[in-house]
């Protein structure tokens, strides 16, 4: 791998514009509309080739505004379609932008031979050669780099201004009219601030790109942190993270496979898209795993307290003890679940084994009392108060015996023999 | 460099009598190709298009079928790999079709397993995947056999190299679509309306769902040749939204969607081949939209045009009846049979010009007389329908007191607003209720006292 300048420069420009994204992003994943960020950066595309018929000229203001006006016009025909026209609003969105990005479409091969963006280039932008579009006294800082800069810094602080407005609009729209903030005026400021955001970054990378950055890193935050000011933090630091992942990969994981490279934007929304996934498998409060393995240690303390509860039992009764295989049967869950739960129990000293065969120790006799205590009080308490016949008694009371709170118990009462007549262990 | 220019260039070329014969009567064979193709593919988007809107899922669509590029991508590779020249339109086809699938599911999966709702979703779905096929795609140029060059025709749509087997390929998928649609009619007008209904009755629900998405799968890959695949989704769901206007029945919205699906693209085909530098898909989604524009003011079923116009006839009928008790009222609190202009304007909050309008409107209706004192009097046919008004004010005034306990002071604003939708049950009702037969008194002063 040839790491240059242009590389270097390349990574500045996808993280200036991709930050610049995640902050409008954010508010639009919050407010459950990131596929406004889609339609606006679609309707871009006639935005610039209407400002390029008026004024004949690629002059990047009458660009920005041209698809600034366009885009306010998304937003506002979205509405008026869904709510004149009572069509649902993904719909509506679908049509308002699909019918604008054709007319775009027609516009510029109308005027194909004076205009020098072809519509490949609305998709994959030309982040590559972004280096080379320098101006003159640009210090060497490409022009690219300056667009996003600036972009990123006006949302900024739009966003750090109307912070407070943005997130009572966005979780609670009709406290926030109580309070005197406009509903209407933040989301047309919001839509304002995306289509400009979608203008400055297209032209570098891709009108895609720009709705991967939009809604991927805004959407990893969201299972990552519970909090309104952290998820901007975050969504702006895994958008820098992605520029940086999606160069890299674009340029060296090609190679692995003998061919040069392939383009840069795409593999910048393919990086959104590993981190997003990421987050997804293994955030530590929303995550697959995390999910799982809260299921799962959940399920092995059901299994050590029923075993706790059998070998109770059979104490009781004067039975035999068990072994490993014969207590799986006894608790209907797998073998291999129960051999984790006993070796858990084993642990902190609850049972011990005699040749294969486990029995309760002083220890977990202790807490097995309390859990057929537990078993039973509510036996006596369901047929009090919910009469059913005696399996399903059974039933109902061995699922709650495992949520039983101590002060529940006071609540149980004392009574000293269950409904199938056995005795209530544990009140001495 | 003028801008202007470049239009009238376009302009200037504008096609001859005989070429425009010749595109119209699908004499020339790629015309005749692609249009034919096209208006398959228009009918079986409409018809597969009205329940994918009707179960609000436009957006999957449009998920979907940006999807399906590194599928394509992919089968390509695949196919150069294997020797063949990687171009076979049925591999890509199939490559896009697994890969809109994979979109879908991830969508369902995303929503499923984690707290995002349906719109991030379906954005991560496009973006991420869309930007995997671009990756995959420059990477499919370098292969050493085989040139990927076409394969970007699939983003934009390129009808132009459409061959009759594509053709052909379309009308079998939209004969398909029309028979299982045919077949599935009221099954998935059940999913569509009442899901959970379905459920209860037994109805495989989630089967008819996945062969509701294979199909739009299906359909938005016959469309990715044509159309492309970012605006495929417009095929699918613009002319469904179109026909919503014009009906409220299952089978007429599915025939008409197909109509203007089907339509649209034959228009849409005629065009771009008649007029230069007019690419087919951007102007099949352009005349689709027409459609709709057309459609969402003028068609039937609430329609801009004719709501407004309902909502015209309402408020005048209500300001009739307004106007018509006022009269009625005055006269009565006055005992006199005649009255002022005056008089009315005091009694609502109208001012002289309205009150003059309504007078005059009344008069044509035959409600009133206007005097030589310059005065008004109501004629019989006028007294007939106020004291009908006056009568349903009343009773809905005394019925609120008697037993929903309001204060006779505040029953005013209710009965102002109901007594011009009280129909001839409910005043029978209310007036075995009240037991009643002639206009009782107003509870309340009358006219704007305070």
């Amino acid at each position: 791998m040839m790491w240059s300048e242009i590389d270097t420069w390349i990574i500045v420009i996808g993280a200036l514009c991709a930050a610049g994204c995640a902050i409008p992003g954010t508010i639009l994943v919050l407010r459950r509309m990131s596929l406004m960020g889609d339609a606006i950066s679609h309707t871009v595309l006639p935005g610039i080739a209407i400002a390029f018929l008026v004024t004949g000229s690629r002059d990047p203001m009458a660009m920005l505004i041209g698809a600034v006006v366009v885009g306010l016009l998304t937003a506002f025909l979205v509405q008026a379609i869904q709510s004149l026209g009572k069509v649902e609003v993904g719909a509506s969105m679908g049509i308002v932008f699909t019918v604008l990005f054709a007319f775009g479409l027609v516009l510029m091969r109308q005027a194909v031979d004076h205009v020098d963006i072809d519509p490949d280039c609305v998709l994959y932008g030309s982040i590559e050669l972004a280096w080379f579009d320098q101006d003159p006294d640009g210090l060497g800082i490409p022009r690219g780099a300056i667009v996003n800069g600036v972009m990123l810094l006006a949302n900024l602080i739009v966003m750090l201004l109307f912070y407070k407005e943005f997130k009572i609009t966005s979780f609670d729209p009709a406290l926030a009219k109580s309070q005197g903030i406009h509903p209407s005026f933040m989301h047309y400021l919001l839509m304002t601030m995306t289509a400009a955001t979608a203008v400055a970054a297209f032209e570098t990378v891709g009108s895609i790109l720009v709705v991967a950055m939009f809604i991927v890193p805004p959407a990893t935050a969201y299972l990552l942190t519970n909090r309104y000011g952290m998820m901007f933090i975050l969504a702006i630091g895994l958008s820098i993270l992605a520029a940086a992942l999606g160069h890299v990969s674009a340029i060296t994981v090609p190679t692995w496979f003998g061919f040069s490279g392939t383009s840069t934007a795409g593999a910048m929304a393919v990086a959104t898209g590993f981190l997003f996934i990421c987050a997804w498998v293994a955030s530590p409060s929303q995550g697959v795993l995390a999910k799982l393995w809260h299921r799962a240690s959940m399920r092995l303390r059901v299994i050590r307290e029923d075993i706790l509860g059998v070998l109770w039992r059979l104490e009781e009764r004067g039975q035999q003890q068990l072994d490993a295989l014969q207590l799986s049967e006894a608790i209907g869950a797998t073998r291999w679940m129960v051999l984790v739960a006993l070796r858990g129990l084993q642990k902190k000293d609850s049972i011990a084994r005699e040749d294969a065969h486990w029995s309760l120790t002083e220890r977990g006799r202790i807490r097995a009392t309390k859990l057929v205590r537990a078993h039973r009080l509510w036996e006596i308490y369901l047929d009090k108060h919910f009469p059913q016949d005696s399996h399903q008694l059974h039933q109902s009371a061995e699922r709650l015996e495992h949520v039983t709170t101590p002060s529940m118990y006071s609540s149980l009462g004392d009574a000293k023999e269950d409904p199938h007549g056995s005795r209530v262990p544990g009140d001495e | 460099m003028s801008v202007s220019h470049s239009i009238s260039d376009a302009r200037r070329s504008i096609p001859s009598w005989d070429e425009l014969v010749r595109v119209l009567t699908l004499e020339e064979y790629n015309t005749r190709v692609v249009v034919l193709g096209v208006m398959a593919l228009g009918t079986a988007a409409g018809l597969v298009g009205t329940f994918l809107l009707l179960r609000k899922r436009a957006l999957t669509a449009d998920a979907l079928s940006h999807a399906t590029l590194p599928g394509i991508a992919i089968a390509f590779m695949v196919m150069v790999s294997f020797g063949g020249d990687g171009k076979t339109l049925v591999g890509l086809l199939l490559g896009a079709f697994v890969f809109g699938c994979v979109g879908v599911l991830a969508i369902l999966g995303i929503r499923h397993t984690t707290r995002l709702k349906d719109d991030a979703a379906i954005g991560i779905v496009l973006s991420v995947l869309f930007g995997l096929g671009l990756c995959l795609l420059r990477i499919a140029t370098e292969l050493p056999n085989g040139s990927a060059a076409g394969l970007s025709g699939f983003i934009f749509g390129k009808a132009a190299s459409m061959v009759a087997s594509d053709a052909m390929t379309m009308g079998m998928v939209a004969l398909g679509t029309a028979i299982v649609t045919a077949v599935l009619r009221k099954e998935w007008t059940l999913l569509c309306f009442d899901e959970k209904f379905g459920e209860v009755q037994g109805w495989p629900v989630l089967w008819l769902d996945v062969v509701l998405m294979v199909l739009v799968a299906t359909v938005t890959v016959i469309a990715l040749q044509s159309v492309g695949l970012v605006l495929a989704v417009a095929m699918l769901i613009i002319p469904a939204a179109s026909a919503r206007y014009w009906t409220t029945k299952i089978t007429s919205m599915l025939i008409a969607s197909a109509l203007i699906g089907c339509m649209s693209g034959w228009l849409g085909a005629v065009g771009s081949a008649l007029i230069p530098r007019m690419p087919t898909g951007p102007v099949i989604v352009l005349i689709c939209g027409f459609w709709f524009v057309f459609s969402f003011i003028v068609g039937p079923n609430e329609g801009l045009l004719i709501r407004q116009v309902s909502r015209v006839r309402l408020n005048r009928r209500i300001a009739l009846q307004h106007i018509l008790r006022s009269m009625w009222e005055v006269c009565e609190d006055n005992n006199k049979s005649e009255f002022a202009l005056e008089s009315i304007v005091h009694v609502r909050s109208w001012n002289k010009r309205t009150v003059l309008k309504l007078l005059r409107y009344c008069a044509k209706k035959n409600y009133v007389t206007s005097l030589p004192t310059n005065a008004w009097r109501l004629t019989e046919k006028g007294k007939a329908e106020a004291s009908r008004v006056v009568r349903n004010h009343r009773l809905w005034e005394v019925y609120l007191i008697t037993y929903a306990d309001i204060a006779p002071t505040h029953v005013d604003r209710d009965a102002d607003m109901i007594e011009h939708v009280l129909g001839r049950d409910l005043v029978q009702k209310l007036e075995a209720l009240l037991d009643s037969k002639t206009i009782p008194l107003s509870p309340h002063p009358i006219g704007a006292s305070e």
